[in-house]
């Protein structure tokens, strides 16, 4: 691809990417599953893509789409929380950063949830923390194997302060009955997934694929450079460091995500 | 009699009226002399409360860092007899920032396990200031299995700033280690009760923080994210750091509002740091008292309403509805 051709491009059509920093024609990208086509650099794709992605075509229905977020703590930075939702929900078509619901991959049932990264940065609040909790109870009663892919720059939601921090615990503690019920978990993370989402139901499946070069830790580089003024190795904190180190089963290529899946839930017997 | 020392801007007042009286106490002593004394020093008392009785959030998180404040090791020997340290994640070091151990509460032999910040310049920098790291929350679980083996409650003692943020933090898998501990702490057959004792920060308190109660030291904060980190993310400078700590609504009558603690332990006169040991009183009895009534339940039950406890939180609108978990509904939207 000639890197010169994007000057006089209209907007749009051409997408730098952050991988290799190449411009990529947005359609080539598209046809990929929104994986770049010179350096496999996977994008950002929304939660609804996510399900046409991964699930079979028509089979989902939304559970607990009726949930919409509050302001419990009369929130207010630079602008009040509650007009910033209204922004974002208005941006993006979702009331919250999750989607949760059931579906079926390759003619499997599944109780499957998508964090979007983009509302939010993905951050879980009130309404991502009952949603999760909620496709793990209905997972345990229905016997259904569990799916989270987990998209989130922002961890738990500063917005709705400690009640944020606690879905953590409140989706972990889910997990953990699902967990006692026997129920087959596979967490997938993508870029990003950061702070109390990766410290929570992000790092507790039975079996945790990520997509390759996703950002994935605890605490954001930013916070641990300003900690430690030094800096970062280089690849820290991907996908593949993660695999080094020995918290991720598999990396897994988007366009290898569904039989992926549907391969580990016919292994466990799900 | 001690000189008076200067504490935070906000008890400038108070350090006035014990400079008068110091200087009023140098005088030769005459039964007037005497009276004045009395009469000041039950302004003094009467100040600190006021003072203390309204303080903003941003005061409270200077409170709750005081360098005089009781920490882990403090109750360890005012609270506890006969603390059992117990060392190591049999995996990779030992975090001084997770203590661990065999004690007994009264009559009650129980497992403590707590964040340390250390007092002198050489236990912080071996604690990295209560930042512990993943073989901290891996002791602290390991150690917390083997008291539910051997039928021992578990007292989890709160104050960190947050989990460490370091390179090999990262690589050895703070976010797995936490996720883990919330994970099994909510299924542990062991009561377990939690107690903030200073900082509650973020994830890092967290990892010790899912209980049968969960109860604050009244001038304790407990939040999602440190009022810097929110200023630098929100605000985009630290300088706002009062101001989001207005924001997060992370003071313990805060916390006991939005269903977050169960119960706020009310603090000496002037804060803990001028009193640990009616601090430590105070907290033990508190411990005694939950402990009882914890041993009480069947532990089916117990376990049933841990998961009922934490599965409750969090405030949302369902539908038209406006329903709302937490123990006080209708203080949102
Ligand atoms: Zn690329």
């Amino acid at each position: 691809m000639n890197k010169r051709q994007k000057r006089g491009v209209p907007e749009g059509l051409w997408q730098r990417c952050p991988g290799c920093h190449n411009s990529i024609y947005r359609k080539e990208a598209e046809k990929r599953l929104n994986v770049c086509p010179e350096c496999d650099f996977h994008f950002y794709v929304s939660a609804a893509e996510r399900i046409v992605q991964v699930l079979d075509e028509g089979t989902f229905e939304e559970w607990d789409g009726d949930l919409s977020p509050a302001d419990p703590l009369n929130f207010e930075d630079k602008r009040k929380y509650r007009d910033k939702l209204l922004d974002e929900q208005k941006r993006t078509g979702m009331n919250d950063a999750a989607i949760t619901g059931t579906g079926m991959i390759r003619a499997r049932r599944v109780a499957f949830g998508v964090t979007d990264s983009s509302f939010f940065m993905g951050s879980m609040g009130s309404v991502v923390g009952e949603r999760l909790a909620r496709l793990a109870e209905r997972a345990t009663d229905q016997d259904l194997p569990l799916i989270i892919v987990s998209g989130s720059g922002g961890g738990a939601r500063m917005h709705e302060g400690i009640l944020s921090l606690m879905q953590m615990a409140k989706v972990s503690a889910a997990l953990a009955r699902y967990d006692e019920a026997g129920g087959l978990y596979i967490s997938v993370l993508t870029n990003p997934t950061m702070g109390g989402v990766a410290a929570s139901f992000a790092s507790l499946g039975d079996v945790v694929f990520a997509e390759p070069k996703a950002l994935i830790g605890f605490a954001g580089p930013r916070t641990i450079k300003a900690t430690i003024k030094i800096e970062l190795p280089k690849g820290f904190q991907t996908s593949e460091f993660l695999l080094e180190h020995g918290y991720i089963d598999r990396i897994v290529s988007r366009d290898k995500l569904k039989s992926e899946i549907a391969r580990t839930i016919d292994y466990c017997g799900k | 009699m001690e000189a008076p020392a200067p504490g935070f801007e906000f008890e400038q007042p108070i350090f006035e009226l014990q400079l008068r009286i110091a200087d009023l106490q140098k005088q030769e002593q005459t039964p007037e002399l005497q009276d004045e004394v009395r009469k000041l020093r039950r302004e003094e008392a009467d100040l600190t409360k006021q003072i203390y009785g309204s303080l903003s959030p941003w005061e409270t998180v200077k409170v709750s860092r005081h360098k005089d404040r009781p920490h882990t090791v403090d109750y360890l020997s005012l609270v506890f007899d006969d603390f059992v340290e117990l060392h190591g994640d049999k995996f990779f070091g030992d975090d001084r920032a997770m203590r661990a151990g065999f004690a007994k509460l009264d009559q009650f032999k129980v497992l403590v396990v707590g964040h340390e910040k250390g007092r002198t310049y050489k236990e912080k920098s071996a604690c990295y200031f209560g930042c512990a790291h993943p073989e901290g929350y891996r002791k602290a679980m390991a150690k917390m299995r083997m008291a539910t083996k051997f039928k021992l409650p578990v007292i989890c003692l709160i104050d960190t700033p947050g989990a460490y943020p370091g390179i090999g933090a990262e690589e050895r898998g703070q976010a797995q280690v936490i996720a883990e501990n919330m994970f099994e702490m909510s299924r542990l057959d062991t009561p377990i009760l939690c107690v903030v004792i200073g900082e509650g920060g973020s994830g890092g308190a967290l990892g010790i923080g899912v209980g049968d109660r969960v109860a604050m030291l009244e001038h304790s904060y407990y939040s999602v994210i440190s009022p810097e980190g929110c200023a630098g993310i929100l605000w985009k400078s630290h300088e706002y750091a009062e101001r989001a700590a207005t924001a997060l609504k992370f003071t313990s009558s805060d916390l006991k509002r939005l269903g977050v603690v169960d119960d706020v332990i009310p603090e000496p006169l002037g804060g803990a740091h001028r009193d640990h040991h009616q601090t430590a009183r105070r907290v033990k009895a508190h411990l005694i008292k939950s402990l009882r009534e914890l041993l009480a339940i069947p532990n089916d039950e117990r376990l049933a309403q841990r998961y009922e406890k934490f599965r409750r939180m969090g405030q949302f609108l369902d539908g038209n509805l406006a329903a709302q978990a937490g123990s006080t509904a209708d203080e949102s939207a």
